[in-house]
Parts: structure tokens; C-alpha cells; sequence
């Protein structure tokens, strides 16, 4: 019992993990119906500006944080902007190669600067209680909560503000928003701002808790965010958190119970399975036609 | 205001999807305070042209919205500048409540505590869309959801209203009701361009109006007059001369 509620601590910090990358790929699909392939490498950069502030610059954590998402969201609006922009009214499988191109680019600069993995000092004070058999480590409360509170904010944007409203109105119809005086492109920044700012912010909480990193660590934390998104619902921002805790739970899960190497295996056939029974995903629901 | 009144001039107006000229060169003005009418067949280049005023389309030719170039101004701006639109198909965002849909209208307003007035007001017009004001818009009915565009249209305070065909899809009944409040709104003041199919409807109400066929401008002149002309009566009233 004790064994199985410590999987779920970690399954908990792993997911909120997930979840908030997997936000990325769901609000920027909800709005211009891309993919943008390259957020996983959006969210190794933030490891790396953790690095970058935290040793270079020797900052604080809070200060880190906010460093790391403001730059990764810098790196994201001006990506959405050179990159994806002047393909908007292109083929979808250009946006998707671009996308892909924007990863490799960012995963090589990065590589160029730091050819060998960085060290991420200790930037929080980690102490362990253990309750009965249950050991829980403070940083771990830490990344649940902070990941908790950061999607409780999104939340509040979307649902509350303005700018929410049109992100809403414009992921249901892009051409009859500006007809409203609705502002899209900078609608569409804000998005980009926003989702890749929460993948800045899930690099730093990664690096806290695995605190070797490389250029390439996006990849593979990457696609499986875009399992939980897609697991959720693509371009259902619930769906995105609750696919994002569900994958979690399957990998620690499959790690508690069998061969650690089943890991990937399971969590990609879980997509294709689910995939086969809700096309959607959990919560997607297909897009009405325009008539 | 503009001077000799003209709020909306288009000279030379032509748009074309590739090699097919959706519409050919026309011109048309409309002067402040007026209903004037756009009527014609589908395909006729009605909606293109309202595209092209929303900035939504290129174009060649000249627009211009109280004496301003639109050529080049982004969509919303020319919202900002005092155009609303009542989009073809009513543009309703269905995952969004009545409300929201209101609300997203006010965004380039200045004036943002008049606002709350001004709900008053479209739920005065609409009372129904009070009942209603939590729903999300996908679940109301065809008439509703018209009643929304309208009323959403009012929430930007424009001077002047371009809507594309209000009439589509809806009962009799309800296509008056619609056309009284455009009565309505317009005698409150703002100038309307109304781009039609229901020709009978459209000219009964129009001071001026303009036929548009494949493109091209074959009859103009004040509403009541082409209601009497043998050519509207025979081609889109469905009556013998």
C-alpha cells in the first residue's frame, strides 16, 4: 500500500511535468491548428536558462524561474513570428517541417554552446519526511504545487480574461474574430507567450529534480507531452493537464510493476489504443463543421 | 463626419480568386444614416465585397470609410475605426456563452463604462437573449443566433453596420422581426449596408440599393423604385413582370 500511494507521488511530480508541456502543444494547436514540433526543445532550452541564470549569472530560484519563462516565451513569440507565420496559409505539412527544422536548430545551438551536459547546482533546500514508510522529498511537493498553481492561473486566463476569450473565440473560428475587433496575430503571440513559457517553466522543475541536462533531453520528454495532449484531447487545455497526470501514472505504474524498459513501450501503445477507441481523445470533441 | 455626407465610398472595386473575377469593377457609395441595399443571385459577389471592406480580402480599387483609405488597415482596426459586422453565416462562437460573444465585441471600444448600458440595451432589443445569457451559443436556435449577431454588432457602438445576409435560414416571422430592428437601429443612427438575397424584404426597407450580377452593378436607385422594377421583380422576386 505505502508502496503503491509512493508511485503515485511520483506520478504526480512526473505528470505535472508533462502536463504543463503538453499545455504548449494544445493551445498553440487549439489556436492555429499546428503542431509546433519543436516545444520540446522550447522546454530543454528553459533547462538550459535555469543553468544559465543559476550558475552564470547566480541567481536565486525565484529570479531563475521567472528568467527561464520570460526567455523561453521571448524564444517562442519570435519562433511563431519568423518561422510559422508566413506559413499560415501554406499546407499544414510545411508548418510541420518547419516546426521540426525550428527543434533541430534549437537542439544544435544548444549543443554548440554546451557540448558536454551541464550540472544544475542545488537551487532549493530539498529535505525528505518520511510518514510510515512514505518518503516524501520537499521538492517534490514543490513541483506538484508550483506546476498546480501555474495551471490554475492558465486556467483563470482563458476562462476569465479577455485575451482568453478571444484565444476561445479564435480556436473556434479565426476569420470571424478580427470582423469583432479582436487583434489575432497579437491574440496568437500571447498564445505562443504563454504556452511555451509554461514549457520554460516545466525545464526549470526538470532540471531541479534530474539536475544532469543536454541538448537533446527535449526530444523524448517532448513527444511524450504530445501523447498526454493528444491522450487528453488536442487543443482541450483540461485535457492537456488531465493527459498529462494520466500518462505520469502509466510510466511510474509501468516502472513499479514491470521491467523498466516496458516504459516508452506501454506509453506509446497507449496512445495508439486510445487513439483507436476516442479519436478526439478524452476530452477533444470533433470540431463542428462550418456550414 | 464626412463631408456631402458619403460614409463608405468604393470606387472601382474588383476581386478575383485567381483568374475568376468574383467581382468587376463596381462602385458604390453610402451616404450617412442610409439602409442601402446590396442584392443579387448566390455567387453574384456579394459577400466578396463585403470581405473586401472588412479587409479580410485583396482587392483593387478604392475604399474608403469617411474619407480613409481602407487599403492596407487590418480587419480589426477598421472595426476600431467605427465598422461592425454581421458576418455571412452569423459567426457565432459556439464554444463561447452569450455573454462572451457580447463581451469580445466591446474589444476596441474606449468607452468601457458605457458598456454595461449597452447590454441593456441589445437585451432590451433581444429579450431573449437574456434568458439565455450563459448558454453557450452553439446551443441556440438559427433565430437566436442571428438575434446574437445583430446584438453583438450593437456592442461595438459603431457608426456603421455591414451585415451579410440576416435573413438565411431563418422563418418569415423571424426575418421580419430582424428587419425591424434594423429599422430600428437605424433610425437610433447608424448607417447600414445590407447585402441580401431575400430581395423583397431587402429593397422594402432600403433607401437605395444596388443589384449585383456576376460581378457586376446592372441596376441601381432607391429601394421602393427597384421593388417596382420589372427586371428585380422577374429575376429575384420570382414575380412576372
Amino acid at each position: 500500500m505505502t508502496y503503491v500511494l509512493q508511485q503515485l507521488l511520483n506520478a504526480l511530480q512526473v505528470g505535472s511535468i508533462y502536463a504543463l508541456i503538453a499545455l504548449g502543444y494544445t493551445m498553440v494547436y487549439g489556436i492555429l491548428t499546428m503542431i509546433n514540433f519543436a516545444h520540446g526543445d522550447l522546454f530543454m532550452v528553459g533547462a538550459f536558462l535555469c543553468f544559465v541564470a543559476a550558475v552564470t549569472f547566480n541567481l536565486p530560484f525565484v529570479p531563475v524561474l521567472l528568467l527561464s519563462m520570460i526567455g523561453v516565451a521571448f524564444l517562442g513569440v519570435v519562433i511563431e513570428r519568423f518561422a510559422y507565420k508566413p506559413l499560415r496559409q501554406a499546407p499544414r505539412v510545411s508548418a510541420i517541417i518547419t516546426a521540426l527544422g525550428v527543434g533541430l536548430f534549437l537542439e544544435n545551438f544548444t549543443l554548440a554552446l554546451n557540448p558536454y551536459p551541464k550540472q544544475i547546482p542545488q537551487l532549493l533546500e530539498n529535505t525528505t519526511w518520511t510518514f510510515s514508510g512514505l518518503s516524501v522529498s520537499s521538492l517534490q511537493v514543490f513541483v506538484i504545487i508550483l506546476s498546480l498553481v501555474l495551471m490554475w492561473i492558465l486556467d483563470l486566463i482563458v476562462r476569465r480574461t479577455m485575451v482568453g476569450m478571444a484565444m476561445r473565440a479564435i480556436s473556434w473560428d479565426k476569420t470571424v474574430a478580427p470582423l469583432l475587433g479582436v487583434p489575432v496575430n497579437m491574440i496568437i503571440s500571447v498564445t505562443f507567450a504563454i504556452g511555451t513559457s509554461l514549457g520554460g517553466a516545466a525545464g526549470v522543475m526538470y532540471a531541479l529534480a534530474y539536475p544532469v541536462i543536454d541538448p537533446y533531453m527535449g526530444i523524448m520528454v517532448g513527444w511524450k507531452a504530445f501523447i498526454a495532449a493528444v491522450v487528453g484531447g488536442i487543443g482541450n487545455i483540461r485535457g492537456a493537464m488531465i493527459g498529462g497526470y494520466i500518462l505520469g501514472a502509466v510510466e511510474i505504474m509501468v516502472v513499479a510493476f514491470m521491467p523498466s524498459t516496458y516504459r516508452d513501450f506501454i506509453a506509446f501503445v497507449l496512445l495508439l489504443v486510445l487513439l483507436i477507441f476516442r479519436p478526439y481523445g478524452i476530452l477533444g470533441k470533433p470540431h463542428p463543421q462550418k456550414v | 463626419m464626412g463631408a456631402n455626407g458619403i460614409m463608405l465610398s468604393i470606387e472601382n472595386l474588383t476581386i478575383a480568386y485567381g483568374n475568376i473575377k468574383a467581382v468587376d469593377n463596381i462602385s458604390l457609395e453610402v451616404n450617412e444614416g442610409e439602409i442601402v441595399t446590396l442584392i443579387g443571385a448566390n455567387g453574384a459577389g456579394k459577400s466578396s465585397t463585403l470581405r473586401a471592406i472588412s479587409g479580410i480580402v485583396p482587392y483593387s480599387g478604392r475604399i474608403r470609410y469617411r474619407q480613409e483609405d481602407l487599403r492596407g488597415v487590418a480587419a480589426h482596426r477598421i472595426v476600431a475605426m467605427g465598422m461592425a459586422q454581421v458576418p455571412e453565416g452569423r459567426g457565432i462562437f459556439g464554444n463561447l456563452t452569450v455573454m462572451e460573444n457580447l463581451k469580445l465585441a466591446t474589444w476596441q471600444r474606449k468607452d468601457k463604462g458605457d458598456i454595461p448600458k449597452d447590454y441593456e440595451r441589445a437585451f432590451g432589443i433581444f429579450p431573449q437573449l437574456q434568458k439565455r445569457r450563459d448558454q453557450l451559443g452553439g446551443t441556440l436556435s438559427g433565430g437566436e443566433q442571428q438575434m446574437l449577431a445583430v446584438a453583438r454588432a450593437l456592442m461595438s457602438r459603431s457608426s456603421m453596420m455591414l451585415l451579410d445576409e440576416p435573413s438565411m435560414g431563418l422563418a418569415p416571422m423571424l426575418v421580419r422581426d430582424i428587419f425591424q430592428v434594423l429599422c430600428d437601429i437605424n433610425r437610433a443612427g447608424t448607417t447600414i449596408l445590407l447585402v441580401e438575397q431575400n430581395a423583397h424584404m431587402a429593397l422594402s426597407i432600403a433607401a437605395r440599393a444596388y443589384v449585383l450580377e456576376t460581378g457586376r452593378i446592372i441596376l441601381s436607385g432607391p429601394g421602393k423604385e427597384l421593388l417596382g422594377d420589372s427586371r428585380v421583380r422577374e429575376a429575384y422576386l420570382g414575380v412576372d413582370a
